[in-house]
């Protein structure tokens, strides 16, 4: 017998899915909706509604925006010569929250994987070479997992971008701030130590 | 004490072991019983000290005792040096293998770096004679033994190799896509050659004026097609590019470190291992074995923990007590086992030696 009313257990089973959320903390979550109609039901229903009605892919970047162009592309005061490429959105979210990068961004959806049949069209890769030749580009920073597939993927796009004239960049790996040594892996103490600088 | 031991041993719901607890001194220990009693199992458990999937090579799910299949696990109080660790590692049912090292989380790979475990089991007596598979895993076994993040660099190349294999096969033309997935190759597979040469060169060193009653096996890689092996990068990635149309037609890489064959001569009859008489291909693996354990007492400072599947057969009664008498010089921490105690006579009080019999399904040890 369920625990609640059907249309109730629907809702339950759907946040149930989301990332974070098991079937325990969305009923949790469901019930505290509930109680807090006014609050945070309705306003949450609304926001849902109008981001399913407007939420698109940016047709130049593949961010997800309101509008064909994202915030950022349309934006006047981001440097255009310089792209960023993540794998994700969520890479694209890490990157503004550290509001350090003023450049334009390339999500790829991705990494290549030929097991998973995905290949560089679905990573649109070749619409990242259009955007540097007629944008003009003169910096590409991949910011990429440090994984076979990201790896792969990077030297991928370097080889797809040369003779652009833009310089390919990729994120430096190492010792975390705030990290100490002795928490480190030895792959990443060994790429630190090969990406020494001086001082 | 200082060396590489395991000082108490527990397997729960393991195979045939519902419960088996032993407690060790560091001597070799002689495991002898019927067939089927579990004595290769006790093995098995032991083998899971050090990363990857044991001797048995099984599944974490098929380790588990049946019908029960309520997941397994091994714990081991290990002396490593001059450490005691505390080892677990187990899975529960459908997961994969966990480990922890003195009570904290830790992956397979940590296991490398306090434990070095080599075996020798019946399914390598035919190791000579039988495809270029087993002999690589024998190769990269004992690799791993020198350089335990050797596993990880195999298992980062094969990755890449099925990818590539993967495009191959779908007959898919992008010359940029190849080039990506065939630098990582050319990468890994450059570190795997460089780390399997070095072991190849250690155990040959220690063979070398060892006062040893096993023949001298001469070791040496060798590419399938008659070619010198490709061991630096730009080799392996001019090779694969060059190779690509023919690999295109095969479906399938045939260049690299995954296609390299291990081949040992008799050195003392100039003759290679394949076509000695199989009491000396085994006295050959011996030597390999025993050589790999001097190595490393050397190299990591003790020899390895060596299990030894069923040792005595194909061994005569003078080569089984030179074996013996190795493996206490070695100060090596040898598990052997045997269908009786007669066959671990010549050990005496050197070794401790456990009765392994099976009632009704469950394993029962008992110290002889």
């Amino acid at each position: 017998m369920p625990e609640a009313p059907s249309q109730i257990e629907v809702l339950i089973a759907l946040m149930a899915k989301l990332p974070g959320l098991g079937p325990r903390s969305a009923r949790r979550a469901v019930l505290q909706l509930i109680k807090k109609r006014s609050l945070l039901l309705i306003p949450l229903a609304d926001a849902i509604q109008t981001v399913a009605e407007t939420a698109r892919e940016c047709v130049n970047c593949g961010n997800i925006g309101t509008t064909d162009l994202c915030e950022i592309c349309t934006s006047t005061k981001r440097d255009r010569s310089q792209i960023c490429v993540v794998e994700d959105v969520a890479d694209l979210w890490a990157m503004e929250r550290a509001d350090v990068f003023k450049g334009l961004y390339h999500v790829l959806g991705g990494t290549l994987s030929a097991l998973d049949a995905i290949g560089p069209d679905e990573l649109r890769i070749p619409r990242l070479a259009e955007r540097v030749k007629t944008d003009q580009v003169s910096e590409v920073i991949l910011a990429l997992s440090a994984t076979i597939d990201g790896q792969t993927t990077a030297h991928y796009i370097a080889d797809a971008l040369e003779g652009t004239g833009a310089v390919v960049t990729s994120l430096a790996q190492g010792v975390p701030i705030g990290g100490e040594l002795d928490y480190l892996d030895d792959g990443t103490i060994t790429a630190a130590l090969r990406a020494r600088k001086a001082l | 004490m200082s060396g590489l031991s395991v000082a108490a041993l527990t397997l729960s719901h393991f195979r045939s072991h519902k419960m088996a607890e032993m407690a060790l001194d560091g001597r070799p220990v002689a495991l002898f019983g019927p067939n089927g009693a579990g004595k290769t199992n006790l093995l098995e458990g032991v083998s899971l000290l050090s990363p990857g999937r044991g001797l048995r090579r099984a599944a974490a799910d098929e380790i588990a005792r049946k019908p029960e299949a309520l997941g397994w696990k091994v714990s081991a109080e290990l002396q490593s040096l001059c450490q005691i660790h505390e080892v677990e590692t187990w899975a529960e049912p459908g997961a994969s293998r966990s480990v922890t090292v003195d009570g904290k989380t830790a992956p397979q790979l940590a296991l490398g770096r306090i434990a070095r475990v080599v075996w020798l089991i019946p399914a390598m007596d035919r190791l000579w004679i039988e495809g270029a598979e087993g002999r690589r895993r024998f190769l990269d076994r004992m690799t791993l033994s020198f350089e335990p993040r050797h596993g990880e660099v195999v298992l980062a190349y094969d990755k890449a190799m099925r990818e590539r294999n993967r495009l191959l096969k779908d007959q898919v033309q992008d010359p940029g896509w190849y080039d990506a997935l065939e630098g990582r190759m050319a990468s890994f597979g450059a570190q795997i050659m460089a780390n399997r040469q070095m072991a190849v060169s250690r155990v040959a060193m220690a063979q070398d004026g060892a006062e040893t009653s096993f023949p001298k096996a001469d070791q040496e890689l060798i590419d399938p097609d008659g070619n010198a092996p490709l061991d630096t990068e730009p080799d392996l990635r001019a090779a694969l590019q060059a190779g690509r149309s023919t690999d295109l037609r095969a479906g399938r890489t045939l260049q690299g470190p995954h296609r390299i064959d291990l081949h040992a001569l008799f050195a003392a009859k100039g003759i290679p291992a394949k076509q000695c008489s199989t009491g000396e291909q085994k006295a050959l693996l011996l030597s390999l074995i025993l050589s790999n354990a001097r190595a490393l007492a050397q190299d990591f400072g003790a020899p390895p923990l060596l299990l030894l599947d069923e040792v005595a057969a194909h061994l005569d009664a003078d080569r089984r007590a030179a074996l013996y008498d190795e493996i206490c010089a070695l100060k090596a921490q040898a598990w052997m086992t045997g269908t009786g105690a007669d066959l671990f006579a010549d050990l005496g009080d050197r070794a401790q030696t456990f009765e392994v019999t099976d009632d009704q399904g469950t394993s029962e040890i008992r110290a002889h």
